[in-house]
């Protein structure tokens, strides 16, 4: 593989001819922000950022920095590209996340891949068609205006069997074409591909064990590598004692400062070589820990910054009859995708090639250059299939782990973190605190809230309610947080931001509904004058079969709403909450979802369904127990996630809304279930919890509590 | 864990229905073997203790988490593992199922999770959702396909006992 720079003319001369359409994915977000954070040239051709390929065998390829971690993009774009090219899907390819053949891309998160990538694909796809109808207009000797497009090929409308096919047209040219001017796409009605569902393209691959994944990635001569870790974050090596490890044969142990590794040509004596070395840290003095975490936060919340607001709330303040205030707690969450982080490097020379199971390709390959003080264009990263990301394979330390090793090696060098590893360097969800005053005038309509959470981050605290007095303050975000905040690092869970404070705003707007005696779906519907969400409540409600009762009704149902970056999600649920065991049961779940135009409605049920069954872990079971920088929960026996019992009978419903562009689908319906079941929790057995997640002992001791003291002494770590 | 590193030894066993011989120190977990002497690599590590389930496959038709099972064990018997499931290019009524419900998504679970079922299916021809639910309980699936991951299993027990085929 050649290297970048190239001129253009050079790209496609390397990618064999045909025809190639360049173009730039419109997410103007994104293009801002890496124009700002870069002040340099990344070598690639510097006027687009994605490209397909009609090749002379007819096949068409898209190119994209994007990965494939189960969300399936991979098939809904190539479902875009068919359509609006007017080929098969069998002869569409997406070829993903090579730094070497793909264009930049800043990364596959935040639900962004469909409602920015997308359209410009679409388009792209367009301009193909329309040089394919010129090209063939100029071969067959008709008019344009005579001609059309059907699977591959063009033809006569008059005579259809007068036609050529793609792969002829792009047959001995190199043709290049940019986005400009526009040529009109097909309009929505003629879509015969686009908004069907399809199955995923890597199915046949995944299920005969043949899905390549970094960890399948065989080299000659390849080590795999074990590397020396601390018991706990901060932890320094004090003593190390490495003579019974490099007595066993074909070990070899290679030390650059702190990284400390074994290598061996098979991964579990390597494994056995690890467990040999004697190594004495110095443990880091405990600061904080699981219970007292939020407390800290409270106490170290930078002044912030507001969000949004609007009015004045001592205004709002004055016009409430009834005033509300709750705090509200979301521990540290994990990632826990089944395949650990995992890369290959290998290093020829100054080159450095790099496998690595990661959300960031194009991060991983900044951040390999750096270590290994090499040119950005000498460093190439290639992502296989990814075994889940979650947000947790934005970070790359293990991609940089495995080129330094491999560097030391003189080899190729596999890093496969173990689940314990995976647990002890996640980029948690982190814990976070909200603080909610609310006030209602006479009529129950909201007119103050006042808004502050602490290092959840600002994703979806924005009111959706209509109020006219309200403030939304963030005092320290979900990625890297201020020095001191938190013991290990943190990061962006599937959603970042928005798992906290939806579990506050929706748990707290029925908080409000209880204690006015009004049912919380009629108070959120006062209160919403946004008709798109009112549209998706309603929907919900009818499919749920929702009758209006006030809370504690005993029925154990429940209600949230959430506008995730222009998708509207409504989520309802029915749990059992054993008051005995404290064992709360979610029964059932609806969802209505209303994310504009659908392009794979069977991929977007598919994340709806998985959505709501992961997002049962963060709401029931999962938190990470720690004391300082000592990860407690390494395993998956401590560390509960759902499995097939946990399983709820799960309804979706996509609203029918497909003029309105298309919306992410990958993460929006995991934010409602902390307060949909907290929610129905309440509805079951009049116990309000405040902090998550809702464990039995949680359960049974808001039980205790609201017996013995008063009805709203609700479950709380306390805060000074 | 293997303790102390030992002296290898032979050991023949039948792989995807073909014998193999091998020269390995036999206390070494059969999911290591499998990935790097063998170049099987469709059972994944995912916890490395037997929690999660995406290293089971088959010893004689019984699933075992392969990651906990020496190679030892395996002396004399049928190892049947994900690449050996489709028969002369045929898929699997289970790996049919699983493509056509989509029952996966990053798919790192899917070769336990079709194993299970197949050991399961082997036992009970048209299991209840129960049964189903029982038997694939350990199995984890990050991504939770786990509904549909019900229905292939069941669509597949229709079609293994209408086609007769097991």
């Amino acid at each position: 593989m050649r290297a970048f720079p190239l001129s253009r003319r050079e790209f496609i001369k390397l990618l064999g001819g045909g025809i190639v359409i360049f173009f730039t994915p419109g997410d103007p977000w994104a293009m801002l922000q890496e124009a700002q954070r870069r002040g340099f040239d990344r070598g690639y051709p510097k006027d687009f950022n994605a490209y397909l390929r009609i090749a002379p065998d007819g096949k068409v390829s898209c190119f994209t920095g994007k990965t494939e971690l189960g969300q399936g993009v991979q098939t809904s774009l190539a479902q875009i590209l068919a359509e609006e090219l007017d080929v098969s899907m069998e002869s569409v390819d997406t070829i993903m996340g090579d730094t070497a053949l793909c264009p930049w891309d800043m990364g596959t998160f935040g639900s962004r891949t469909i409602k920015y990538f997308g359209p410009a694909l679409r388009q792209a796809a367009a301009e193909a068609r329309a040089v394919l109808v010129e090209l063939a207009s100029e071969h067959l000797k008709i008019p344009v205006e005579r001609l059309a497009t059907r699977d591959g090929f063009v033809f006569d409308k008059k005579s259809p069997e007068v036609k050529v096919s793609y792969g002829d047209l792009a047959k001995g040219k190199i043709i290049e074409r940019h986005l400009d001017p526009k040529p009109p796409v097909k309009p929505r009605t003629d879509y015969t591909i686009s908004g069907q569902p399809f199955g995923r393209k890597d199915a046949v691959l995944k299920v005969t064990g043949k899905a390549e994944y970094a960890g399948d990635i065989r080299l000659p001569g390849m080590l795999y590598a074990r590397i020396l870790r601390p018991p706990a974050h901060g932890a320094k090596l004090k003593t190390i004692d490495l003579r019974e490890a490099e007595k066993m044969a074909g070990v070899r142990i290679v030390r650059d400062g702190d990284l400390i590794a074994v290598l061996h040509s098979t991964p579990d004596v390597a494994d056995v070589a690890l467990s040999k070395i004697r190594a004495e840290f110095d443990g880091p003095t405990e600061i904080v820990n699981d219970e007292t975490i939020y407390e800290h936060l409270v106490k170290v919340g930078p002044a912030g910054e507001v969000v949004e607001e609007k009015g004045d709330l001592e205004e709002g303040k004055k016009l409430s009859t009834k005033l509300f205030e709750e705090t509200y707690f979301t521990p540290y969450v994990a990632h826990a995708p089944l395949e650990p982080h995992t890369a290959v490097a290998k290093i020829e020379g100054d080159r450095a090639t790099v496998w690595a199971s990661t959300q960031r390709p194009f991060g991983a390959q900044e951040e390999v250059a750096q270590a290994l003080g090499l040119p950005l264009a000498n460093v190439r990263v290639i992502t296989p299939y990814v075994g889940g990301g979650f947000g947790g394979k934005n970070r790359n330390r293990q991609a940089v782990e495995a080129a330094r090793l491999a560097r030391l090696a003189g080899a190729p060098v596999q890093v496969a973190w173990s689940r314990e590893e995976e647990f002890f360097y996640d980029t948690f969800q982190p814990a976070a605190v909200v603080k909610i005053i609310s006030g209602l005038d006479g009529s129950n309509r909201l007119v103050l809230w006042d808004y502050v959470v602490f290092f959840g981050g600002e994703r979806t605290s924005q009111p959706f309610y209509s109020i006219p007095h309200y403030r939304i303050l963030s005092r320290g975000g979900w990625t890297r947080a201020a020095e001191g905040a938190h013991p290990f690092e943190v990061g962006a869970w599937r959603a970042p931001g928005s798992n906290t404070n939806t579990f506050a705003r929706e748990s707290h707007m029925d908080i409000m509904a209880a204690r006015i005696g009004m049912d919380p779906v009629e108070f959120r519907l006062i209160n919403l004058t946004d008709e798109r969400m009112k549209r998706v409540l309603l929907a919900a409600a009818k499919k749920f079969g929702w009758s209006p009762a006030k809370a504690p009704s005993g029925r154990g149902f429940g209600v949230s709403c959430v506008n995730y970056l222009g998708t509207y999600v409504v989520t309802m649920a029915e749990v059992e909450a054993d008051k005995k065991s404290g064992v709360v049961g979610v029964k059932r779940v609806v969802c209505a979802q209303d994310m504009g135009q659908v392009i794979n409605p069977d991929g977007a049920r598919s994340q709806m369904e998985g959505c709501i069954t992961m997002g049962l872990g963060y709401c029931l079971s999962e938190e990470i127990h720690f004391k300082g920088g000592d990860i407690r929960d390494r395993n998956f026996d401590t560390y509960e996630i759902p499995r097939f019992s946990w399983l709820p009978k799960i309804e979706t419903v996509l609203i029918d809304n497909p003029d309105f562009p298309a919306q992410g689908g990958g993460e929006p319906p995991i934010v409602n279930m902390g307060a949909v079941v907290a929610n129905a929790v309440f509805d079951a057995i009049g116990v309000r919890l405040l902090r998550l997640p809702l464990t039995p002992a949680r359960v049974l001791e808001a039980l205790r509590k609201e017996k013995s003291t008063l009805a709203n002494s609700w479950l709380a770590p306390r805060l000074s | 864990m293997i303790g102390v590193r030992k002296m290898n030894d032979n050991i023949d066993f039948k792989i995807n229905g073909k014998p193999v011989s091998l020269s390995v120190d036999t206390d070494r977990m059969l999911l290591w073997v499998l990935r790097t002497e063998l170049g099987l690599t469709g059972a994944k590590y995912g916890c490395g203790e037997g929690f999660c389930g995406t290293c089971t496959v088959l010893v004689d038709d019984e699933p075992v988490r392969s990651c906990q099972y020496p190679v030892k064990n395996v002396r004399g018997k049928d190892v049947l593992t994900i690449e050996g499931l489709a028969s002369n290019g045929e898929l699997h009524p289970l790996q049919k199922a699983f493509i056509k419900s989509n029952a996966m998504q990053c798919g790192f679970c899917t070769s336990g999770m079709i194993l299970e079922a197949y050991s399961l299916l082997k036992k009970k021809a048209r299991p209840t959702r129960p049964e189903i639910i029982t038997a694939l309980d350990d199995h984890l699936c990050r991504c939770s396909s786990y509904h549909r991951i019900l229905q292939a299993v069941e669509a597949a027990a229709q079609e293994i006992t209408q086609g007769g085929k097991r």
